[in-house]
């Protein structure tokens, strides 16, 4: 087992290939093109959450000099692949994606009604705020406790048998009732939102009549390619998606939003480019969310502290138009080898915008109820919470009856409390106090499904030996690049001073978006099979090549080198070889996806955190002052980005146990929190030194390269871990995040 | 653009303060002024911008005199932004809640978007790309590269300008000080240890900073 940390001498990490740009400023963001003949747009958002506009007054706004246009439903341009529109104007059937400027129908307070383009961007805001809007209100309904009645099975998953939304049971439903011990307990995550440093931003021109190129933050080039493609009616080779370097997203783009349609169809009218950025603001409106949801969990154990059966239910917020759908509920079904389990999914929809996938997407949230349920149960049980998680182990996935691929949570546990100092933690809640801080300790599991959608990456081997790999992955922040640099560098034998890695463009060969911790195992894949069959080609041109009496070249690479078999170990160079077969270049693409290990084995990411917290006795003001986290994802490409990717989960985990809420004011329909004074995220005080722990084992069942996902585990169970932290320092469970004073007093 | 950043020979006569000076005011008289008033003023002064007329200020922009004509409604951000492409300094919310646009005014850490260009007349504008000199880079910024201290790099250069201060105000003292002295400084990939690491590691190794 590795132990590494960045001080090890052993560590062979790479520092960021982008460090340097990204420290100096010089990495260039979306909305940072230097682009000629360059218009600023500014968005006007509805202030109704539903109704119809009536009118759109903007001469005033027109009449502000350098103000080129208002355009809205009333004057903006056809988009070709949208549905003609109805007269009057219909509502949206369930499963459409909104359409910007295209009737006027309000869904949700926040909606894009109208844009402002001008030359400067002072010239646009100010035109914007001389808009007026009139609206024909309808009653809107955005309470979700007050609506949960409504909440039911998605339509989407009614017409989907194999849907893993389905209602799911295993087991005999009697063994819950019978149990020894039981407890039954709800759950609240409010709305919380993804708030990337960098808001979203795009820069949409038309080269041509047919052609167009997009500076976009997105976290998937291709697929924003095809998306905008497909609205235009263009060819898809006609529209370039460029999005180099991301400042954050965590699920925020992972769709085309419509602000994003709206700048390309402002460009297209206007014949000239256009920038949007959304203001903070509008980035609580316009990115999607982590949806409110309500959870209820009944499980009970024997006397033994072996489950006997867990009901798990969950209802999550969607929008009125589209069905936003999460693996809430389903983490009970695999975490642990309980005889029964039941799980029940259901939406609400609302007056609200579409949510999306936000960093863990129901994993996260699931697992804060289930895993405070373990606690409450290891509680009633007068059992030790790890020692209760250990009982019931799943040695194998309970759920589909299949072996995992490979599975250490076990060992995670044992690092993980002996880091912290488990076994010196006394059971018996606020018992301690340190320098009068009640002083407690909690911890969870996590679990994350393993995703690998098919990628192509291309190789290519220049005069010089050096190398440039190319694949139209993304970087929203992991260290893409540095991570596939590091397996470049092992498969070709090559210094990283040698190796170029271009991401983040549509030209280049097909990936799947960052989302869902696929990466490394989608991509990292495909780099990995295109440096093996460049490998190959070097070394089948190698032994083309003349070589002295008996000797032969091996089928070792090493320092930018085919080594020779036998005593005579002296290698040939790749430039060597290139030249000896007048070659400029070689190149190869490979393609890398999953096959039947799929079916034989059940994939994930197993991890655990533990976490100490001091919890003020008057102001009940909650401190993380310690975490230790330990996950088992297969190898570990590159320590040193991991290990911050792991960091940065748990900071989200902080933001969203302590201090992450959206809070609407229901009369409108409207968030209240709308930037960081109201909606907090952890700052550099909030956050304790945190010690991160990897497992470190291949796991060759998953891919080649024997790497899980990171990205999502990270955050997957810190909540819980919180939580109970926060239960053992004060003897007060709080079942509602996130966990602010008022409601430990 | 509308901008003229002619560079400014360093030993020009001071008449460009004296020139602000009376323009400030001018301003100052404009938003009490009546409406006809006010566009008799602007007919007397460059195109006008908007609703607002332009104004001529000079600024020293990593030890470059610029001479600039502008919006008066522009933030210090934007006109480093969008008017002089210096945009290494970042917009994170435009409220001055992030410090994402964090640069140094004078040698003190200022967040550019609570700060409009034109209240910045004479003065002495460090940004990110003028922490370093040439190739080299600043000591800090190496200490970011070794100790991992961003993830996706957009509060990176804010964090690094505060941070080069927050080691010469003398608030570098200790991991908890380091903490609340970048607090105002937000990380939403949580890259907030390796931060405080790089930090201190240059304040231990007394590095000019």
């Amino acid at each position: 087992m590795k132990r590494q940390t960045l001080e090890n001498p052993s560590d062979t990490s790479l520092s960021r290939v982008d460090g340097a740009v990204k420290v100096t400023g010089r990495a260039t963001y979306s909305a940072e093109y230097a682009v000629p003949e360059l218009v600023h747009a500014v968005l006007v958002t509805s202030t109704i959450a539903k109704g119809s506009i009536t009118t759109i007054e903007s001469r005033e706004a027109e009449a502000v000099p350098g103000v080129l246009a208002v355009i809205s439903h009333l004057n903006a341009i056809t988009v070709p692949g949208w549905p003609p529109k109805k007269q009057p104007a219909e509502r949206m059937p369930v499963g459409t994606a909104f359409r910007v400027f295209y009737d006027p129908l309000i869904y949700f307070d926040g909606q894009p009604v109208a844009m402002v383009v001008a030359g400067t961007r002072e010239q646009a805001v100010h035109a914007a705020s001389l808009v007026r809007v009139t609206y024909q209100k309808e009653t809107h309904q955005t309470h979700f406790e007050k609506n949960i009645h409504q909440s039911g099975i998605a339509q989407n998953v009614q017409r989907s048998k194999n849907s893993p939304f389905q209602d799911y049971e295993r087991g005999d439903a009697g063994a819950l009732a019978n149990a020894d011990v039981k407890i039954e307990a709800e759950y609240t995550i409010p709305t919380q939102h993804h708030q990337p440093l960098e808001p979203h931003a795009i820069i949409a021109i038309w080269e041509a009549e047919d052609k167009l190129t997009v500076y976009d933050k997105n976290q998937g080039v291709k697929s924003a390619q095809g998306q905008l493609a497909q609205a235009f009616k263009v060819p898809r080779e006609n529209v370039q998606v460029v999005a180099t370097y991301i400042g954050g997203a965590f699920g925020s783009g992972i769709r085309v939003w419509p602000h994003t349609m709206a700048a390309v169809m402002a460009a297209k009218q206007l014949k000239r480019p256009v920038k949007l950025v959304l203001g903070r603001e509008q980035m609580f409106t316009s990115v999607g969310y982590r949806p409110y949801n309500k959870q209820k969990i009944s499980i009970g154990a024997g006397k033994d502290g072996r489950l006997a059966g867990i009901i798990h239910e969950g209802t999550g917020q969607t929008s009125m138009y589209e069905e936003h759908l999460e693996r809430t509920v389903l983490a009970s079904r695999a975490l642990y080898a309980s005889p029964h389990v039941a799980t029940r999914y259901r939406l609400l929809p609302l007056d609200v915008g579409t949510p999306t996938w936000m960093r863990g997407p129901g994993d996260a949230t699931g697992t804060f109820a289930l895993e405070s349920a373990m606690d409450e149960l290891a509680y009633a049980l007068k059992m030790d919470p790890l020692e209760f998680r250990l009982k019931n182990y799943a040695e194998s996935d309970p759920e589909r009856n299949l072996p995992w691929s490979a599975k250490s949570l076990r060992e995670c546990y044992e690092l993980g409390a002996e880091k912290i100092g488990w076994k010196n933690r006394l059971r018996e809640p606020r018992s301690v106090k340190r320098n009068g801080m009640l002083l407690g300790y909690g911890m969870a599991s996590s679990l994350y499904g393993f995703h690998r959608h098919p990628s192509k990456a291309r190789a290519v081997m220049h005069a010089d030996g050096s190398v440039t790999v190319q694949s139209a992955t993304m970087d929203i922040g992991p260290g893409t690049g540095t991570a596939m640099m590091r397996i470049v560098s092992k498969v070709l034998g090559l210094n990283a001073k040698k190796i170029r890695f271009e991401l983040g463009h549509s030209a280049l060969p097909d990936a799947p978006g960052q989302n869902g911790s696929s990466t490394i195992p989608s991509v990292g894949s495909a780099v990995h099979a295109a440096c093996e069959a460049l490998k190959g080609k070097l070394i089948g041109l190698a032994r083309e090549m003349p070589r002295g009496t008996g000797q032969e070249w091996s089928g070792v690479v090493r320092n930018g080198q085919v080594l020779g078999s036998g005593d005579d170990k002296e290698g040939i160079s790749y430039a060597d070889i290139l030249k000896h077969h007048h070659l400029n270049e070689l190149e190869v693409t490979e393609e890398s996806k999953s096959g039947a290990e799929r079916d034989q084995y059940s994939m994930y990411s197993f991890g655990c955190h533990f976490v100490e917290v001091e919890v003020d006795p008057l102001t009940c003001e909650v401190r993380v002052t310690r975490v230790v986290t330990c996950a088992d994802v297969g190898a570990i490409i590159n320590y040193k980005t991991a290990r911050s990717q792991s960091i940065g989960g748990i900071v989200g985990g902080i933001g969203m146990a302590l201090m992450e809420h959206s809070a609407m004011d229901h009369r409108f329909g409207r968030y209240v929190t709308t930037d960081f004074a109201g909606y907090h995220i952890p700052v550099n005080a909030d956050v304790p030194p945190i010690e991160v722990y990897y497992i470190d084992k291949p796991d060759m069942q998953a891919n080649p390269i024997g790497s899980k996902g990171l990205g999502e585990i990270a955050i997957v169970g810190v909540a819980g871990a919180i939580a109970n932290a926060v239960f053992h320092a004060t003897g007060k469970r709080v079942r509602e995040l996130p966990i602010t004073p008022e409601k430990l007093i | 653009m509308d901008t003229d950043h002619d560079a400014i020979p360093p030993d020009a006569p001071d008449e460009d303060r004296r020139f602000f000076l009376k323009q400030s005011m001018f301003i100052a008289g404009l938003s009490m002024a009546p409406a006809d008033f006010l566009q008799t003023a602007q007919a007397l002064e460059d195109a006008p911008t908007g609703n607002a007329v332009k104004v001529r200020l000079s600024l020293t922009i990593n030890g470059k005199r610029r001479r600039i004509s502008i919006d008066p409604r522009m933030t210090l951000l934007d006109l480093l932004r969008e008017n002089l492409g210096l945009t290494g300094t970042k917009k994170g919310c435009d409220f001055g809640q992030c410090g994402a646009c964090t640069v140094h005014i004078d040698g003190r850490r200022t967040l550019s978007c609570l700060t409009f260009a034109v209240m910045q007349h004479g003065a002495k504008v460090t940004t990110i790309e003028g922490l370093s000199e040439g190739e080299k880079l600043h000591p800090l910024q190496e200490a970011f590269i070794k100790h991992d201290g961003f993830q996706c790099g957009y509060c990176t250069p804010g964090q690094v300008m505060s941070g080069v201060a927050c080691i010469r105000e003398g608030h570098a003292g200790s991991a908890e000080e380091v903490r609340e002295y970048m607090s105002g400084n937000l990380c939403r990939c949580g890259a907030y240890p390796n931060i405080v690491d790089a930090i201190l590691e240059v304040k231990k190794e007394g590095s000019k900073v």
